[in-house]
């Protein structure tokens, strides 16, 4: 083993002005688990496919320096040379999954090895083991959710054993609890066989606590590496969008930013700032944080009935399959005019079904769906929206100036080129349609628009939102986003409604649809965000913002 | 229309066996074309799909083979002079000259008809009851990349129908005047190479460019032949033993012109049931198949 080596390596992809990575120099020593953090267009990506063989062999250009895997150059080794020591997981599993079963799927890799059918055999029945995934190996691949797809290209990636594993925002697409199943999955994969691990993600707060180092790069160079503990410190002085929401708790309160909910809290306990365990049964001591937030205001729910009519209404919604599973479950949910939704929920909960509904795009077998005017739905792939060859085509210049897409450096531009945000804001004026002549729409339904944003650019979509006359229901996996945004949560469950409520309670009361600060907390008094966090930690309870009236 | 495993005895045996049945039922078609030797086939397509579980997809394919096959029947007997048997007479048409419709033609026309059903329903039950990898692992020594891309070809079918719906839900979203056909004609396309760039991606660093042969003996895997296998390969030697002998023995005679000439006597009759049986024999062993 000798781990993966970067020398001085710059890479340009073709056509492009800028250099995608530059100059980067990094020693990965065997057996470390790194997460690679970054805004968008940082270069992760880029240095990931650099270590599996893609840059240069697969995507040309002009690359300079060199990486060694195992003791391999890259230059002189493809991705197919390079496959026996690196396994590689892209973000999106459907075009990563070639066969048409899972077993076939794990199989592939070894088979083009040139493997024994014993040792294909032995290497599938391993990966499935090592990922929990045995009952999917007779599975049809296209038949499978977006979770299951995503731990059967991991176990692909697996079987075999490589000594190195490159994931590209494995989680982006997965609900906190498949998140962490498969962060938890990485770690054993990395304790049990001593794999190497290059872990590129946005969501930080996701993967850190289990990794040994963290790298950070900024147009493509190395601006930071050092364990996780360095790296937030790091953060939060230099790069606040790269800090997770505990780290810049931690700050605010002037403690050492550590990683990771169980060292968060200690750090606040060494403080006093928490109280220690069992103390608060006990009643033996009160906090700064306990004093503040008995004094933090609470609101009654209460809904203004006689207010304007509802944005959106379903009534008793139910959607069942002919010959498959039940999708809604009796779905009753009221939108007012202005209000500000998240919707919650496990991969295949019906999240997406609901705001399809919602659309107009399905039609209930069961109940009811009104709604006081348009109904605009962002589906989760943006691209799907833009179909010209111009910005300025695809949206009115009214939306285009709603979303900031309306000055001359966009208008000539073809879609395609844009940014992964960019993209999101034009499909969103797509969806807003000329809203000067026409009626915005009564609803914005938005279906997981964070997917693969960093934290600058969802800041931007939540001030965007905010900005929209009409009620927004968004589906996400994001719990800091749905706090940022929302302040009311609804979380569904096997297509039925189990939570309904002011953002404060649903996103501190649980384990994994819960924000980061709210985890760190215990989950108490509706501190959702680091800054309510600080405020409540400090004493400065009035400063927190006050739980927001939820009507339900 | 896909492939997933069920309980029965034609996807218990082996993509070999399997597909060997499925070819024996469609080159047997082939091979006769007596109504009643056809009929049998049919029957024998039809329930051996039923007992395989695959009766809706069958039943699926039908609404479309149905008219295919009248479509063939109504084209050959336009189309087709010979015959003595004058139906329908058209008289004297401009450029077409003198036009009229046989009994012979149509007849004809019905048994081609007849012939493409079970040929489609045949595909049908490849489709849907023989395992793509298993049978991509069987053509690696032959052709690997030839098979993987056929395979890939079939796994993306799904995948971008499945984007085709995405981009159509998506414009209905969009308010004002839809994009004209053109624009979401180049916007698919786009997306078709970006799935095709992303597919070739994973593929690299799956090792597919350097995939190597596999070693002797491998071709079945760990496998042997259970009997499943041993019971649909003897099926299909025996459809195929059975449809050559009848055709070369004159059992299972079919002339069409210029006069119907149609073999029906008890060897036909013998020949047709003893196919129908000799096909589905090997659904009557379920032992082990669970359901």
């Amino acid at each position: 083993m000798n781990g993966v080596r970067l020398d001085r390596v710059s890479y340009r992809y073709p056509g492009a002005a800028l250099p995608a990575l530059e100059d980067v120099s990094l020693t990965i020593e065997p057996g470390e688990l790194v997460v690679i953090a970054g805004g968008s267009g940082s270069g992760k990506s880029t240095l990931l496919r650099a270590i599996s063989g893609l840059v240069p062999h697969f995507h040309g250009g002009t690359f300079a320096g060199t990486v060694t895997v195992g003791g391999i150059d890259t230059r002189s080794n493809g991705p197919g040379e390079l496959a026996a020591l690196v396994g590689t997981l892209f973000q999106d599993p459907e075009t990563q999954v070639v066969m048409g079963t899972v077993r076939a799927e794990l199989g592939f890799g070894l088979r083009n090895r040139g493997l024994g059918a014993a040792e294909v055999a032995r290497g599938v029945e391993e990966a499935a083991l090592a990922l929990g995934i045995s009952p999917l190996l007779d599975r049809v691949t296209s038949e499978l959710s977006g979770g299951e797809l995503q731990r059967t290209a991991l176990g692909a990636a697996l079987a075999g054993r490589p000594e190195v594993l490159v994931l590209d925002e494995p989680t982006s697409q997965l609900d906190p609890v498949a998140g962490d199943e498969l962060i938890g999955l990485l770690r054993r994969a990395n304790e049990d066989a001593d794999t190497t691990i290059l872990l590129a993600e946005h969501r930080l707060e996701r993967c850190l606590h289990a990794a040994d180092r963290a790298i950070a790069l900024d147009r493509g160079r190395v601006v930071c590496d050092g364990t996780p503990a360095e790296f937030l410190a790091w953060a939060v002085s230099h790069a606040p969008a790269l800090a997770t929401p505990g780290a810049t708790l931690l700050a605010g309160v002037g403690c050492e930013p550590v990683a990771g909910v169980k060292g968060a809290r200690g750090a606040l306990r060494a403080r006093g700032l928490l109280p220690e365990v069992g103390d608060r049964e006990r009643g033996e001591s009160q906090t700064s944080f306990d004093k503040s937030h008995s004094r933090a205001p609470r609101r009654r729910l209460r809904r203004d009935r006689s207010a304007s009519p509802p944005a959106l209404e379903l009534r008793g919604v139910w959607h069942e399959l002919r010959s498959g599973p039940v999708l809604l479950r009796g779905v009753d949910l009221t939108l007012d005019p202005g209000e500000r939704v998240a919707l919650l929920g496990r991969n295949g909960a019906g999240k997406s079904t609901l705001l399809r509904h919602a659309a107009g795009l399905m039609t209930p077998t069961r109940g009811t769906v009104r709604a006081a005017g348009r109904v605009g739905l962002l589906m989760q792939n943006p691209g799907d929206y833009l179909v010209h060859e111009r910005v300025r085509d695809e949206a009115p210049a009214a939306a285009l100036r709603a979303v900031g897409l309306d000055g001359s450096a966009y208008a000539e531009r073809h879609p395609r080129e844009l940014s992964g945000g960019e993209k999101q804001r034009l499909a969103l004026a797509v969806v807003l349609g000329d809203v000067d002549r026409d009626s915005p729409p009564a609803v914005l339904c938005l279906d997981e628009p964070t997917r693969g944003m960093d934290r600058d650019h969802k800041r931007s979509l939540t001030t965007l939102l905010e900005g929209i006359d009409g009620a927004v229901l968004v589906a996400t996996h994001d719990t800091e986003f749905a706090a940022s945004l929302a302040q009311r949560v609804l979380l569904l469950a096997d297509g039925a409604l189990i939570a309904d409520g002011p953002a404060g309670e649903v996103l501190s009361g649980g384990s994994y649809f819960v924000t980061e600060t709210a985890r760190i907390l215990g989950g108490a008094g509706a501190t959702l965000t680091p800054e309510q966090g600080i405020a409540a930690l400090t004493g400065t309870a009035g400063a927190i913002g006050e739980p927001p009236v939820v009507r339900v | 229309m896909i492939y997933r495993r069920r309980a029965s005895p034609l996807h218990a045996a082996s993509a070999a066996a399997a597909s060997g049945w499925c070819a024996a039922l469609a080159v047997a078609t082939l091979v006769v074309s007596n109504p009643l030797f056809l009929v049998a086939l049919l029957l024998a397509v039809l329930l051996g799909g039923a007992l395989a579980g695959v009766r809706h997809e069958l039943v699926r394919a039908l609404r479309w083979a149905l008219p295919v096959a009248l479509a063939i029947t109504v084209i050959n007997a336009l189309v087709t002079r010979d015959g003595l048997t004058v139906i329908w007479r058209f008289g004297n048409l401009p450029i077409l000259g003198y036009w009229y419709i046989t009994a012979e033609a149509t007849a004809y026309g019905a048994v081609l008809g007849l012939r493409a059903v079970i040929l489609i329903l045949s595909g049908v039950l490849y489709t849907t009851c023989v395992d793509p990898d298993e049978l991509l692992g069987l053509f690696r020594r032959v052709s690997y990349r030839s098979a993987l891309s056929a395979t890939l070809a079939t796994r993306l079918v799904p995948l971008l129908a499945r984007d085709a719906r995405r981009l159509a839900d998506a414009q209905r979203c969009r308010p004002g005047r839809p994009p004209s056909r053109a624009a979401l004609m180049r916007a698919a396309t786009s997306n078709l190479l970006d799935r095709a760039l992303d597919v070739a991606a994973a593929l690299e660093v799956r090792g597919y460019a350097t995939a190597r042969r596999p070693r002797r003996g491998d071709g079945l895997g760990l496998r042997g032949w259970s009997r499943h296998d041993l019971g649909f390969a003897a099926s299909a030697v025996a459809v195929l033993g059975l449809s050559i002998a009848s055709r070369i023995g004159g059992f299972v005679g079919f002339s069409a012109y210029p006069s119907l000439s149609l073999a029906t006597g008890a060897s036909t009759v013998v020949a047709s049931l003893a196919v129908l049986v000799c096909a589905l024999a090997p659904f009557a062993d379920r032992r082990g198949i669970v359901r």
